[in-house]
C-alpha cells in the first residue's frame, strides 16, 4: 500500500470514530483497527489529528502491547499464557505452535501466513487452555488441537 | 402514567410473549465462556434451523448462568412449560437435539442437563438441585443467563430500572448515598473500601463536570466476572452508574474496557444505545430533569491501566501510568475534574440496593462484609464456572461443592486467590471464608474473585514463576523498584525452576520484595512479591526440591516458561526516528 493510501485510510478512520471522546489513544486504536498495524504515516496522522507531537503519539503507541508496527500476517493466532491456561497446558501449546511455525517467540511466519502473539488473559479461564484464532476463541484445546487448527489456516487469511 | 410505567408495561408485554406466547424460546449461552466452547457456531446452527423452517422459535443469545463447564448451553422453553437445558451442544447436534425436543419432546439423555421451572419434565433432573444453581445467591448476576443482554425491555420486565425510577421520583441524592452506606457494600475491585462513603466524597466537589468511571479493565488472569456482567446484563451496570451519577451529582460516565474484548464492548455499547433510545440516559432521564451520559472508553493492553489513576491517564489517551496521590480522584480526577471510580461489580449491586433497600442487602453475606462474592473458579476443578455466592462461604465449599473437586480425584494442593498480586495458598486455607477481612487476617486477599485451583500434581514453583512473569511483563516501568525488582525476581525464580539456584537466593528474593513493597508507587509493585512470597512460605517442600535436589517434583517446571519479551516501554529503537521526524518536538 502506498504512503498516500495509508494516510488516506488513516484519516478516514480517525474522522469516523463514533465514541464522543477522542484522544491520542482512541485515535491510535482506530487507525490500528483499520490498518492492522501502525506505520509511521498513521502515527503522524494521529499526531496531526489530535494536535499532539509525534513523540507523544509514539510514546503512547509503544506503551500498549496490542499495537504492532509492521503489517500483520494473514492470520492472527494468540495463545493465553495466564496462570490457569499455564497450569492446564499452555506451555505445550506454545512450544508446539512455535515449532510448527518456525518461530522462537512472538512474531510473523516467513511466508506471511500467521502472526503469533501471547495474550495475558483471553477472559475465558473456565475453558482453559484457550487460544484465539482470528479473534475467535477456542477453549479446552489440546496442543494437538491447536496445531491442527493453525495448520489448517489458509495463506490468504480469513476474510 | 409516568414515562417509566409506560416502559414497564411495554416490557411486561414483551416478556409475556417470550415466556408464555405461542412460540418456544431458545436461549443460548454466548458469553466468553460459551464463545470459547463453540457457542457462536451453535447460534448459527440454531438460526439456520429457524430460517429453514425446521424449527419455529424465538432465539436469543444470553450471558452466563454460571455453569461455564456445561457450555455451550442451549436452553429451550416451550410455551407454558419449564426450561430444558442441553449442555455441551455442538452445531451438528442442534437439529437432532433441539429439533427433536421441540417436535416430539424427545430428550437426548447424553446432553440433557436438566430442567428449571415449576413443571417437572419426564426423565430429567431438577437443575435447581445442582450445586452450581442451589448455592448461588445472585444479585449482580440476577439476570445473567436468563435475559438477552441486547434487549432493554427484557431487563425492565425483570425489575430493571425500578431502583433508578424510585430514586429519581422519591429520593434525594443524599438518600441514595444513605441506602448505599446502609447496605454496607464494599468496593469489589479488591480493596474493599465502602462504596457509599466513596460516593459521598464527591458530593461537595465543584461541578459542573464530574465523572463516574467504571473500571472493567479486568486484566487479572483468572477473573472474568466484570466482563461476565457486561456480556450477560449490561443494563444493571448502566443503571448502577446512573444511580451513582444522581447520588454524586456527576454528569458523565465512562465504562473502561480493554480493546479486544469484543463481546463485552459490543454488548455495552448496544445497551448504551438502547438506554438513550428509551430515555434512560441523556439530558432528561425518565422525565425527571436529571441528565447523565455514558460512553465506552477503550484502553490498550496494559494491566496497570486498571489502577485508578492510571485508568484516568488512559481515559485521557495517555500511557496508563499511575499518578501520585494526593490529590485524590474525588477532587482531581480525569482531566482534573472530580471523579469517582468503581468496579463493575460494585456498581452492579446498586440497582437492587436502591430498589430493595440497603437493609435487605445487609442481610446477605456477613455483617462486616455484606453481599456476595462472584467467584471465578478455574483450573483443576470438575466444574469451572462463575458463581455468585454469599460473602463468607468457605473457600473449601466453593472448590469442593461448586467446583466438584478435582477432575483427577487427587487432593487440592494449592489455590491461587486474589489475582496476580494475590497469593498462592495451601489447603489449610480451604476452611476460611471468602470475605475481605477473614482472608486478610490470614495473610491472603480476596481480590476480585479469581480462584485458580491446582491439584496435588502441580508445583508451586511453576505457579509462582508464571505469576512473577506476568507481573514483570505488566510493570508499567514508571518506578524502578517495580520495574527492576520484578525483572530481578523473574530471573531468580526462573533459576529456581531450572534447578540452577541456591537456597541463599531466597533471602535475596525477600530483600528485593521488601524494597518493592516499601518503595513502589502503586499496588503493582507494592504487592508484586505476594505470589512468590506466599509460595515460598506455603510450599517449602517444592522449593527445597528445586533448590537442594535440583528437580521439579511434578515436572511442571520442566517445560520452559514461554512468555513475551517485548518490555514496556520499548521505545528506544523509535527514539532516533522520532527525534528527527518532521513535526517532532
Amino acid at each position: 500500500m502506498s504512503s498516500d493510501e495509508l494516510r488516506e485510510r488513516t484519516r478516514t478512520a480517525l474522522a469516523s470514530q463514533k465514541r464522543p471522546t477522542i484522544t491520542v489513544l482512541s485515535s491510535l486504536l482506530a487507525a490500528h483497527d483499520e490498518l492492522g498495524y501502525l506505520p509511521d504515516e498513521a502515527v503522524e496522522e494521529v499526531a496531526a489529528y489530535t494536535d499532539a507531537s509525534i513523540n507523544e503519539v509514539w510514546g503512547v503507541a509503544t506503551f500498549y502491547t496490542n499495537f504492532r508496527f509492521t503489517p500483520p500476517a494473514a492470520n492472527a493466532v494468540e495463545v493465553c499464557w495466564g496462570p490457569t491456561c499455564h497450569l492446564t497446558g499452555a506451555p505445550a501449546i506454545v512450544s508446539g505452535l512455535l515449532e510448527d511455525l518456525g518461530l522462537s517467540g512472538e512474531g510473523d511466519t516467513e511466508d506471511g501466513r500467521v502472526s503469533f502473539k501471547y495474550n495475558t488473559c483471553l477472559g475465558a479461564c473456565s475453558q482453559a487452555p484457550v487460544i484465539s484464532v482470528n479473534h475467535r476463541l477456542h477453549g479446552r484445546v489440546s496442543a494437538g488441537d491447536a496445531r491442527d487448527r493453525v495448520a489448517g489456516l489458509s495463506a490468504n487469511g480469513h476474510r | 402514567m409516568t414515562q417509566f410505567d409506560d416502559l414497564k408495561s411495554r416490557a411486561d408485554e414483551r416478556w409475556r410473549e417470550l415466556v408464555a406466547g405461542n412460540r418456544p424460546w431458545i436461549r443460548i449461552g454466548a458469553a466468553m465462556c460459551g464463545h470459547s466452547a463453540g457457542a457462536l457456531d451453535v447460534v448459527d446452527a440454531v438460526r439456520a434451523e429457524v430460517e429453514s423452517g425446521a424449527i419455529d422459535a424465538n432465539v436469543d443469545t444470553v450471558g452466563c448462568i454460571g455453569l461455564c463447564y456445561a457450555e455451550p448451553l442451549v436452553d429451550v422453553l416451550k410455551p407454558g412449560g419449564s426450561r430444558v437445558f442441553f449442555q455441551r451442544v455442538s452445531p451438528d447436534d442442534v437439529s437432532r437435539i433441539v429439533g427433536g425436543y421441540l417436535r416430539d419432546g424427545a430428550v437426548d439423555a447424553e446432553h440433557a442437563l436438566g430442567y428449571l421451572g415449576d413443571e417437572p419434565v419426564d426423565g430429567l433432573d431438577d437443575m435447581s438441585a445442582l450445586p452450581g444453581i442451589r448455592l448461588q445467591e445472585r444479585i449482580a448476576l440476577r439476570n445473567a443467563g436468563h435475559v438477552a443482554p441486547d434487549d432493554v425491555y427484557q431487563y425492565i420486565a425483570n425489575g430493571g430500572y425500578a431502583g433508578l425510577s424510585r430514586a429519581l421520583a422519591d429520593m434525594e441524592p443524599s438518600g441514595v448515598i444513605d441506602e448505599m452506606k446502609a447496605s454496607g457494600l464494599r468496593g469489589r475491585g479488591g480493596a474493599g473500601f465502602p462504596t457509599g462513603l466513596k460516593w459521598s466524597f464527591m458530593v461537595g466537589s465543584p461541578g459542573p463536570r464530574k465523572y463516574i468511571l467504571c473500571n472493567c479493565e479486568e486484566g487479572d488472569p483468572g477473573a472474568y466476572n466484570d466482563k461476565g456482567i457486561l456480556e450477560s446484563d449490561p443494563y444493571t451496570l448502566l443503571e448502577g452508574m446512573t444511580l451513582a451519577g444522581y447520588a454524586t451529582g456527576a454528569t458523565n460516565g465512562f465504562v473502561f474496557i480493554r480493546h479486544g474484548h469484543d463481546g463485552p464492548i459490543s454488548s455495552t455499547e448496544n445497551a448504551i444505545e438502547q438506554a438513550y433510545e428509551a430515555g434512560l440516559l441523556g439530558p432528561d432521564i425518565l422525565g425527571s430533569g436529571f441528565g447523565f451520559d455514558i460512553e465506552v472508553s477503550l484502553t490498550g493492553e496494559s494491566y496497570v491501566a486498571g489502577e485508578e489513576t492510571a485508568l484516568m491517564e488512559s481515559v485521557e489517551g495517555k500511557r496508563s501510568m499511575p499518578r501520585f496521590k494526593p490529590p485524590f480522584p474525588a477532587a482531581f480526577g480525569v482531566w482534573g475534574k472530580p471523579s469517582t471510580i468503581n468496579n463493575v461489580k460494585s456498581l452492579s449491586y446498586a440497582p437492587e440496593i436502591v430498589a430493595r433497600g440497603g437493609d435487605w442487602f445487609k442481610g446477605v453475606g456477613r455483617e462486616s462484609c455484606t453481599g456476595t462474592v462472584i467467584a471465578c473458579l478455574s483450573g483443576d476443578v470438575k466444574h469451572p464456572g462463575m458463581y455468585e455466592v454469599p460473602m463468607g462461604m468457605s473457600l473449601g465449599q466453593v472448590v469442593e461443592e461448586l467446583g466438584g473437586g478435582t477432575p483427577s480425584g487427587r487432593p487440592v494442593k494449592m489455590v491461587q486467590l486474589g489475582g496476580p498480586l494475590g497469593h498462592i495458598l495451601d489447603d489449610s486455607y480451604l476452611e476460611y471464608g471468602l470475605d475481605f477481612d477473614e482472608m486478610r487476617e490470614h495473610g491472603a486477599m480476596l481480590g476480585s474473585g479469581g480462584i485458580i485451583v491446582g491439584d496435588a500434581d502441580r508445583c508451586a514453583v511453576d505457579m509462582a514463576r508464571v505469576l512473577v512473569a506476568f507481573c514483570q511483563y505488566e510493570s508499567c516501568g514508571k518506578c524502578f523498584p517495580c520495574r527492576l525488582g520484578m525483572s530481578h525476581l523473574l530471573e531468580l525464580i526462573a533459576g529456581v525452576a531450572a534447578g540452577d539456584a541456591t537456597p541463599d537466593q531466597l533471602k535475596l528474593m525477600e530483600s528485593i520484595g521488601g524494597t518493592m513493597e516499601a518503595a513502589s508507587l502503586c499496588f503493582h509493585g507494592q504487592l508484586g512479591f505476594n505470589p512468590l512470597r506466599s509460595a515460598i512460605v506455603n510450599f517449602p517442600d517444592d522449593f527445597s526440591a528445586h533448590l537442594e535436589e535440583k528437580r521439579c517434583p511434578s515436572g511442571g517446571c520442566d517445560e520452559p516458561l514461554n512468555m513475551p519479551t517485548n518490555m514496556r516501554p520499548f521505545a528506544e529503537e523509535y527514539r532516533a526516528v522520532t527525534m528527527t521526524a518532521p513535526g517532532a518536538v
